[in-house]
């Protein structure tokens, strides 16, 4: 019992020291402007700003940036399960010539990462005349998490017998329904990590949308943000209440699948 | 049932005891339909920036921006005369290895105690997730903030225990702003790292403990006799995907110090940029690019080797 007691002292405590950084920004976003250049700086808000939530939807096109950036996450993570599933699925069931090469390209692909080869990326942008566009942000979000996408559900899918499908099958289910009825249902876990691993992933994507994209109506989030501190003007309060802004959703999608995604990582590792 | 299909086709059709051409060459082609995109996908994305930026880093440009032809190694000869190059890549081969080492550390205690029963262990997952969930860019301003030498958090704190006499500018000093973004690194590497952890943790069978116990086995060798040979391969996959993110880890270093004061705090992907869209260097900055992903093969590769990952594959 009292073991319990010290791992449930130990683990708040924990919890506590992952959520501060976030409290902070959530104290300063309620902080009013003149007192964020205090120094010392303030513990909490003398006078807590609730209206900072709604004046800087105004002070900068906030709703422009989570347009943004939720159309690339989402159209990337629709193209990615598109182009993964099937290639996994395939891979999984069949023996054919070639399939060692597409896992270990798979493998090797990992390994890139945008910011390694942005310089490229631009250049290749440029010479499809595809800069400053938000298809080059889908494009590039979809293609770096497509590996890891193919790879948990090749992981998924394997683990799945083949009998289970085949008995659908017989019971007149149809190929195509012995897949949906069956085999994904069965997989959801790992195609649930798939998707919010991509989304997130396009959600927070930095270098690329930074280096590719000029126009204030083509940025996401993560670019825009910093626009709130600069030489001229230092709205701290605005530019955390942002993120906030771009932060909860996201927090309460992963809480929503935490459940599932031990078990997808589980299915990535071991296989 | 694929056997029983081509089959009764092949017995409607003809008495052949191979199957025609183009039906071989249907057969042939058949991965490619259910792989077709995803190989698209890599080619266009992937690969074609990973020719273009060897190719960039064999030509000739301008500042401006036009190619003017190739010039062989001399990209390569002028990045590697470069004052800064020795100190920026010795600095991110300390700034990777320490990230992943305390990641590592930290998150085997971590997925440990995210494995005990206690009262609020739900609560404390969610909590660990979030920096996971947030973004790296908007994590690292937060810090830069508690960071700030006037109005900041930490200053605040060290005066009021009198740790310090007067405000400390900690992202001035190099030394100083390097340790606090490897802090912050490893603060957005935990999330992931010890949820891996955890996961492998949960594939251990309960009977495997319950055998150590009969022996009589006391927790200590417990852990290192049972836990974390078992944890091998959540350790492998989790600490070689820690080094590919640390390594190109941008963000950090870029909202934080901006790789200053000069190249003080800089890694190799910020120098990379720097070179690249600040002082319109391109082709010296595509050589910095190549270097870059040989140092990460190198590493991953070393460390497979050190792990001997072979046993692994089977």
């Amino acid at each position: 019992m009292t073991r319990r007691i010290v791992l449930a002292g130990v683990g708040w405590l924990v919890a506590l020291a992952f959520l501060l950084p976030y409290l902070q920004m959530f104290i300063t976003a309620l902080k009013p402007e003149r007192e964020l250049t205090a120094s010392p700086g303030t513990y909490l808000p003398s006078h807590w700003t609730w209206s900072n939530f709604i004046d800087v939807w105004s002070a900068a096109p906030v709703w422009t940036y989570m347009r943004v950036s939720l159309t690339v996450a989402a159209v990337a993570t629709v193209v990615t399960l598109a182009c993964a599933m099937p290639a996994a699925y395939y891979t999984a069931r069949n023996r054919f010539r070639g399939r060692g090469a597409f896992l270990l390209l798979v493998l090797v692909t990992q390994m890139f990462a945008p910011t390694a080869l942005v310089i490229g990326i631009y250049r290749e942008m440029v010479a499809l005349d595809l800069t400053d566009t938000l298809l080059s942000l889908i494009l590039v979000n979809a293609a770096f998490n497509l590996p890891f996408c193919i790879w948990i559900l090749h992981g998924y899918f394997s683990s799945i017998p083949r009998e289970l499908e085949e008995a659908a099958f017989l019971d007149g289910a149809g190929r195509v329904g012995a897949l949906t009825r069956i085999t994904l249902p069965i997989s959801m876990p790992g195609v649930v990590t798939a998707v919010v691993y991509t989304f997130i992933a396009s959600w927070n994507e930095y270098i690329v949308a930074l280096t590719v994209t000029a126009s204030p109506d083509r940025r996401p989030l993560t670019v825009a943000i910093p626009s709130f501190v600069t030489q001229y003007q230092a709205h701290w309060q605005y530019l955390f209440a942002t993120s906030l802004i771009a932060i909860v959703p996201v927090v309460i999608l992963f809480i929503f699948i935490e459940r599932y995604l031990i078990g997808g990582l589980t299915a990535g590792s071991v296989k | 049932m694929r056997d029983l299909k081509t089959g009764r086709r092949r017995a409607a059709t003809s008495q052949a005891p191979r199957p025609s051409l183009p039906r071989r060459a249907g057969r042939a082609l058949t991965p490619l339909l259910w792989l077709g995109p995803s190989l698209a996908l890599i080619s266009v994305v992937v690969l074609w920036p990973v020719i273009e930026m060897v190719r960039t880093s064999l030509q000739d440009i301008t500042s401006s921006g036009v190619t003017v032809g190739y010039r062989g190694a001399g990209n390569y000869r002028d990045l590697f005369d470069e004052d800064g190059l020795i100190p920026v890549v010795l600095r991110t081969l300390l700034w990777v290895g320490g990230i992943v080492a305390v990641t590592m550390a930290l998150s085997l205690a971590l997925g440990q105690l995210l494995n005990a029963r206690f009262p609020g262990r739900r609560a404390v997952r969610w909590a660990v997730v979030v920096p996971w969930a947030a973004s790296v860019l908007m994590t690292a301003l937060i810090w830069k903030w508690m960071l700030d030498n006037y109005s900041g958090l930490v200053n605040r704190v060290l005066l009021d225990l009198h740790l310090i006499d007067e405000p400390v500018n900690w992202l001035a000093h190099p030394a100083e702003a390097m340790l606090w973004m490897m802090w912050v690194a490893v603060f957005v590497s935990l999330p992931f790292t010890s949820f891996v952890i955890l996961a492998g943790l949960q594939t251990i069978p309960s009977e495997v403990y319950e055998a150590a116990r009969v022996d009589g086995a006391g927790p200590l060798r417990t852990y290192v006799g049972i836990t974390l040979p078992l944890l091998r391969p959540a350790i492998l996959i989790a600490s070689i995907i820690n080094v590919i993110n640390v390594f190109n880890s941008f963000p950090i270093i870029w909202a934080m110090t901006g790789g200053g004061p000069g190249h003080d705090t800089d890694t190799t992907t910020t120098f990379m940029y720097k070179m690249a869209f600040y002082d319109q260097n391109v082709g010296e900055s595509g050589a910095m690019a190549v270097v870059n992903f040989v140092l990460i093969l190198v590493m991953v590769l070393m460390y497979l080797r050190a792990a001997r990952w072979r046993e692994e594959v089977r």
